[in-house]
């Protein structure tokens, strides 16, 4: 590959409190590419994640994005470079209406009509959910919220923690369907996700994490395709998921 | 939260009102109903700030009486300062003399709270035991600091002329300031609820109560916005404090000490950063306080713990939680 990566973490260290749980993290993100970061439970892939938007601070190692260092940056600065994140828990106010979730997705000038319209498009059941408290919708539901949340304004990076957690097959579906969208549209993405078949289908690029270091990097489809490597590095292949 | 669980805690409040109609003659019952309310407003006012540091940047700021003393220090002095216009039969006189009095005490209860914001609860963010035992020795100091200013001694705070005395509504007697002071705090609180739900800013305010990691995360500055929001809550804690000392006609140094238990009785009743649970909460301990002093006066000073316990074990975070409004 030869052009510059949009992210780069260069033996990036993360303790959390006692613990030292990225223990020399490097991996590098494309432009308009999605890349999969794969692991076993407890490897630091949300560390990982947590650390990139400033959420935890590295105590060694370099984060660039672009030409920002944001090892020196706190979250809302981060955030503000164009970077949405999408948490495991998903991070919906449950207490707020619909509305005014995706309305802290935007900027200070609030809705745009043409970005709201294409959102309200990909995920119509938002436009039905309105005016609902966002904690009376389901599981499914809170995450497109969730990622129709970060998709409300023009994005340089999604960072997305394993969004398929805990969800019906139809709802995973529904969530493939906008990672493609996004995916065609020219996003770049780094995602998290348990669900290999999903990481298969969206993924460019793969890196595999074990105890706090990137052991394995590779284009997904040679990954996907070498059932003894999945085995050795996540304990499972893709057969198993189809 | 569904619908249910907030007409519930509406209800409940209803439901007290109704107990000390059926339990008392209806002239005792409106005139401690208006006292009720007059006295849960004025909670209100006090903890509303109070709350929402809570919820925002988990303080707990056992300091927030001394905002309450200060302000009602304030109000006492503007009202010993223009003697005229307290004694004033014109309304316009008096109305103006209670606008004064509250922007006094706003402004130096804000000026307080913007101080020991910066000087003090920014180094105690996120350590509990710290947040208490700082904030407990301020209000200790503040009280210290009070008496050197204005003196060990009750000071008088005398009601405007055109506010003493009572309505007589239905046989029953209804003191004026009583209905200005629950007027004005049912005006604040639908001015409160008026921002948090319709204002950018009060959406930012009521997302940060519920997860201020993810509202950072979307590109909010939490803590400008939490200073802000402490310096409001202490204006507001101030107003609260002048117009309780000018309902009690006195102030004294202890003032806000003597109101810290009831204040966070109050927010925990309501549930931690919830406005609209420490309002009905505050209503609730303004109506059994008055009834249960009415009815059985040896238990007066029991039933707003009774009442916490009771609220707490049917809803353990309070009336509404962290979220609602």
């Amino acid at each position: 590959m030869t052009e510059q990566p949009l992210l780069v973490l260069k033996g990036v260290h993360t303790h959390i409190g006692r613990y030292h749980i990225l223990q020399g993290v490097d991996l590098e993100v494309y432009a308009q590419r999605v890349s999969v970061l794969l692991g076993r439970n407890g490897a630091g892939k949300t560390t990982t994640l947590r650390t990139i938007l400033g959420l935890w601070r590295a105590s060694a190692g370099e984060i660039s994005f672009d030409q920002h260092r944001l090892n020196t940056l706190d979250p809302p600065a981060i955030a503000r470079l164009g970077i949405a994140y999408v948490p495991e828990n998903m991070g919906i106010f449950s207490g707020l209406s619909v509305r005014e979730n995706l309305l802290l997705g935007t900027g200070p000038k609030g809705f745009r009509n043409s970005r709201l319209e294409e959102v309200l498009a990909s995920f119509p059941l938002l436009r039905e959910k309105w005016n609902l408290p966002a904690g009376t919708l389901s599981g499914g539901q809170k995450q497109i919220l969730a990622i129709a949340r970060a998709m409300m304004l023009p994005r340089r990076l999604f960072v997305v923690d394993e969004p398929t957690k805990g969800l019906a097959p139809a709802m995973v579906d529904v969530l493939l369907d906008a990672f493609l969208r996004l995916k065609e549209g020219g996003a770049t993405i780094l995602l998290v996700e348990q669900n290999f078949a999903m990481a298969a289908t969206l993924g460019d690029d793969a890196a595999v994490m074990e105890d706090g270091r990137i052991v394995h990097v590779s284009s997904m489809a040679a990954l996907a395709q070498d059932e003894a490597l999945q085995t050795r590095l996540l304990g499972l292949s893709l057969a198993s998921h189809q | 939260m569904k619908p249910s669980e907030r007409t519930l805690p509406v209800l409940l409040v209803l439901l007290i009102a109704a107990l000390g109609f059926a339990a008392m003659p209806f002239t005792d019952w409106l005139t401690l109903s208006a006292a009720g309310l007059a006295m849960g407003m004025m909670l209100f006012l006090m903890v509303a700030g109070l709350t929402l540091i809570f919820g925002l940047m988990d303080v707990l700021n056992f300091a927030h009486g001394a905002f309450i003393t200060f302000g009602a220090f304030a109000a006492g002095t503007v009202f010993a300062r223009f003697p005229q216009l307290v004694a004033s039969d014109r309304w316009e006189e008096n109305f103006l003399i209670l606008a004064l009095a509250a922007l006094a005490a706003a402004l130096l209860s804000g000026a307080l709270g913007f101080g020991f914001e910066r000087v003090a609860i920014r180094r105690v963010y996120g350590a509990h035991l710290r947040q208490i035992l700082l904030t407990t020795g301020a209000l200790i100091v503040a009280e210290q600091l009070a008496i050197v200013i204005w003196g060990p001694d009750a000071i008088p705070v005398l009601k405007p002329a055109g506010l003493r005395g009572s309505f007589l509504i239905a046989g029953a007697a209804i003191e004026k300031y009583r209905v200005v002071a629950a007027l004005f705090g049912l005006f604040v609180f639908l001015l409160l609820q008026g921002i948090l739900a319709h204002t950018r800013i009060g959406i930012i305010v009521r997302a940060g109560v519920e997860n201020r990691e993810m509202v950072e995360a979307l590109g909010y500055r939490i803590r400008p916005l939490f200073a802000g929001v402490f310096v409001a809550g202490a204006a507001l804690a101030g107003i609260g404090g002048a117009m309780w000392a000018t309902y009690a006609a006195t102030v004294t140094a202890s003032l806000g000490s003597d109101l810290t238990v009831l204040i966070f009785i109050v927010v925990i009743i309501g549930g931690l950063g919830s406005v609209g649970g420490s309002f009905l909460g505050a209503l609730l301990v303004g109506l059994v306080t008055n009834y249960v002093g009415f009815l059985a006066p040896k238990l007066a000073l029991l039933s707003n713990i009774l009442l916490m316990a009771a609220i707490l074990l049917w809803r353990p975070r309070g009336l509404l939680a962290a979220g609602g409004r």
